[in-house]
């Protein structure tokens, strides 16, 4: 039964799409103080290749060095999306292009590329990764076994994240003051709310968050480092922030459909199933979708109607005159 | 000993670029009065009270409160100190459920601790609300209450934070007449309790209605404090100008049998939400005749107009221009037709800012006055030379950015611009929002004179004295019905109508 194919590619959907949660869950932080950032790409390769450059040289046991590396991913992360917290907040600059420039900056033929070739990171397996925690035992209990119990701890703290973000939004003086400040900044600094900082605050770690998920890639799914190897799952991100109408529980949702979507190929594969073109429809379908919901969201109504933070996008400036 | 006054505002100066927003005012507020702050727009009223909220910090004087000086750095500050303000553009976050709302600025109460819950919150809104006369539904979001609900929510947040002192930005402009008379009421309750009001306005009849003693501004200027009590509106109103004031009158009023130039039948279109915003809306206007359309904001006059013009697609419904129907949802069809437009936002909807004089003003013309795809600059430049000295445009010359023009001056070059050309019927849009007197009487007499030359116009406005001066009829517009008041100069029955009921 554990073999079977919804329960195989539900399984891996889950360790697949925690990445790609992850950095959803960063962007919502951002997006909900009002700042998108679309450097999402660009951190989760700086975050993928310097976590794997900690657990490739840190000599330590598996434990620390992971820990390190998580830690190492999230400061990267932080590090560059501060970049951008200054270019949007102090500066005023154009989000999108702000967002545009960092992912290319960091990304492919950029940053990542050039910290993972001169640290000779290619083509290496991981010296420590995550694996599952609980015991094979459990893993081996039927259906839920392999979904639920068959996981590394970063699932499991993903979905601690989902549950304390939805705690903090829904029922937190702070969670509430970041709601003000991404609906209606100049209500929100009447009230005494520092925008400034609260924004900050929200992008930085929302950067954090986006290196985490780069370095789940290379530390949990494919224990390698590769060039590009986020292969513009934080484009995916952006989009399925949208999809979830900017609530954290509903990016688990759409995470894990697009986690399977990606697994299915190599199991229909594996199994001699054949839908016609499998591999170009089912790769092509997270990008596919993601074209369409950016180009639905981009009309203004709609975004209103989907709950998108009333100043998404948009600086602050108090002395208007 | 008397008392230290609640406010007291010394040798204020606040300087923007370009402009002396305030120039050492003074100004003082007892405990438990009603004071106004009266002046035209542009004279400083907002700049002044934005300095008292922590809004802007002044570049020069001191404040007290209660004899204590204070200097705030922050609208929070202000609001710790007890003077709360409810300001023009509401500061409320639209998503946000009243409740939610209040929570957001208090830090004393039920919203100090780092869990919150906007439920508790709920008693005290309803108590307050019955208190002052402020009914409210805690449990509403922000977006789904009209304008008028809107700010009671903030003047209930002023109180739910314990203001001393309320300050009251132009309170009335949203509200029927009605619902203003209930705000006095409230407003002299909260003056009796021993709270200090400070009311903005540049109506005089408010301000006599409402204030026990009026403060004078002008350009930047406190000019005289008065009590209410010895002035009338005249002398207020010449202390708020600085010279006797002449208003316009309708000189020869259209005539009932003129031709129609614009018929709209059955026409609905919807809001910016995609809530209906124009229900089955009828209405004829004859050449030469100015049909007003009063109502409080919001009512569906924008969606109105612009499903006119052509800016906004309609749901159903026709629209004739000249006897010739008109493909609605088509801006360039509609001033093909003859349709000019001064729209409410000038600035940003009815010119490019960036552009030149020149070039705005053929925003209509060039694609008549062209040479195939060249524009003819040299026809442009002189055109709007013209333009600039019949429309007497105060500005350096045609190639001048229309950004540095004032209020007044931009409203000229838009009505330039759509009377330049043949218009058979022109939509204005609260034409003189926002202009000083002088400014209001010159685009009041280019409306008279537009009509009197055989141009219909449709005059949308929230001002019943302009409404009163230019009509030949008055529809009044309630959530997107239009009705006929009978008698065009009939001020009761026109504010029941906009209140929504029926007139005996």
């Amino acid at each position: 039964m554990n073999n079977s194919l919804l329960v195989v590619v539900l399984a891996s959907g889950v360790a697949y799409g925690t990445p790609l949660l992850y950095a959803a869950l960063g962007e919502l932080l951002a997006e909900r103080s009002g700042v998108l950032n679309l450097g999402v790409e660009g951190m989760m390769l700086v975050g993928a290749v310097m976590g794997f450059w900690t657990v490739e040289r840190l000599h330590a046991n598996t434990g620390i060095a992971l820990a390190a590396a998580i830690g190492v991913a999230a400061l990267v992360g932080a590090a560059l999306a501060s970049i951008h917290a200054f270019l949007v907040i102090t500066l005023r600059s154009s989000q999108i292009v702000s967002g545009l420039a960092l992912t290319i900056f960091a990304g492919v033929v950029g940053l990542s590329s050039y910290l993972g070739n001169d640290l000779n990171l290619a083509d290496q397996p991981a010296a420590h990764q995550f694996s599952a925690v609980f015991p094979k035992s459990m893993q081996d209990w039927p259906i839920v076994g392999p979904i639920v119990f068959g996981q590394n701890v970063l699932v499991y703290a993903s979905w601690a994240c989902v549950v304390a973000i939805w705690l903090y939004l829904s029922r937190t003086r702070p969670g509430l003051n970041v709601r003000a400040v991404g609906e209606s900044p100049a209500a929100a600094d009447t009230m005494g709310i520092n925008v400034t900082a609260y924004r900050y605050a929200h992008t930085l770690v929302g950067g954090a968050f986006a290196g985490v998920a780069g370095a789940t890639i290379t530390l949990a799914i494919t224990p390698q480092w590769v060039d590009g190897i986020t292969g513009g799952a934080g484009w995916i991100a952006i989009a399925l922030v949208i999809f979830a109408f900017w609530r954290p529980e509903l990016c688990l949702v759409g995470a894990y459909f697009f986690g399977a979507l990606q697994a299915l190929p190599s199991q229909l594969q594996a199994r001699s199933i054949s839908l016609g073109p499998t591999v170009l429809w089912s790769n092509a379908l997270p990008y596919v979708m993601t074209i369409v919901v950016l180009v639905v969201v981009s009309s203004g109504t709609a975004k209103r109607r989907l709950g998108a933070p009333a100043a998404l996008g948009t600086a602050y400036v108090r002395e208007e005159k | 000993m008397t008392p230290a006054p609640a406010v007291s505002m010394q040798g204020i100066v606040k300087r923007f670029p370009g402009v002396l927003a305030n120039d050492h005012v003074d100004f003082e507020a007892a405990v438990g009065e009603v004071h106004a702050l009266l002046g035209e727009n542009g004279a400083g009223k907002t700049t002044l009270s934005n300095i008292l909220a922590g809004l802007y910090r002044p570049d020069e004087g001191r404040i007290l409160l209660y004899g204590e000086p204070v200097d705030f750095a922050s609208p929070r500050e202000a609001i710790d100190a007890g003077v709360g303000m409810v300001h023009q553009h509401f500061r409320l976050v639209d998503r946000f459920t009243v409740a939610e709302n209040l929570v957001l600025g208090d830090h004393r109460g039920a919203g100090r601790h780092f869990h919150i819950d906007p439920g508790a919150v709920e008693v005290q809104v309803r108590t307050l609300g019955e208190r002052y006369r402020l009914p409210v539904h805690p449990h509403a979001r922000i977006w789904q209450l009209s304008v008028g609900e809107q700010q009671r929510v903030e003047i209930l947040n002023a109180l739910y934070q314990d203001a001393r002192i309320l300050i009251l930005d132009e309170p009335t402009a949203v509200l029927t007449p009605d619902e203003a008379d209930t705000l006095f009421v409230t407003l002299r309750q909260m003056a009796e309790e021993g709270r200090t009001v400070i009311f903005i306005s540049h109506k005089l009849h408010e301000v006599m209605a409402v204030s026990d003693r009026v403060t004078v501004l002008r350009a930047g200027r406190a000019v005289a404090t008065v009590e209410t009590a010895d002035a009338t509106s005249q002398s207020l109103a010449s202390l708020m100008v600085g010279h006797e004031i002449e208003t316009v009158q309708r000189r020869a009023p259209g005539r009932p049998d003129a031709p129609p130039v614009l018929e709209v039948v059955d026409l609905s279109a919807e809001s910016d939400r995609g809530t209906s915003a124009v229900k089955d809306v009828s209405l004829t206007v004859r050449a030469g005749e100015i049909v007003a359309v009063a109502g409080v904001a919001g009512n569906g006059q924008r969606e109105l107009a612009e499903a006119i013009v052509g800016l906004r697609p309609c749901a159903k419904g026709s629209i004739r221009v000249d006897g010739r129907p008109l493909e609605t949802g088509d801006a360039r069809a509609s001033y093909d037709a003859g349709v000019g437009y001064i729209p409410e936002d000038r600035l940003g909807t009815g010119l490019a800012p960036s552009l030149s004089i020149a070039q705005n003003l053929a925003l209509r013309s060039y694609r008549r006055e062209s040479w195939g795809p060249f524009l003819e600059l040299g026809r442009m430049h002189d055109d709007a030379d013209k333009a600039i000295r019949t429309f007497d445009i105060k500005c350096a010359g045609p190639d001048e950015e229309t950004d540095y023009l004032s209020g007044g001056n931009l409203q000229k070059v838009v009505i330039a611009r759509e009377l330049g050309t043949k218009t058979a019927v022109l939509i204005a849009a609260s034409p003189t929002r926002g202009l000083d007197v002088a400014a209001v009487e010159t685009v009041h007499r280019y409306l008279l004179d537009a009509a009197e030359s055989g141009t219909g116009v449709l005059l949308f406005s929230e001002d019943l004295d302009e409404i009163l001066a230019l009509n030949d009829r008055v529809l009044v517009m309630y959530e997107g019905r239009l009705s006929e008041a009978t008698d065009r100069r009939n001020l009761e029955e026109i504010g029941l109508l906009m209140a929504g009921e029926t007139p005996p």
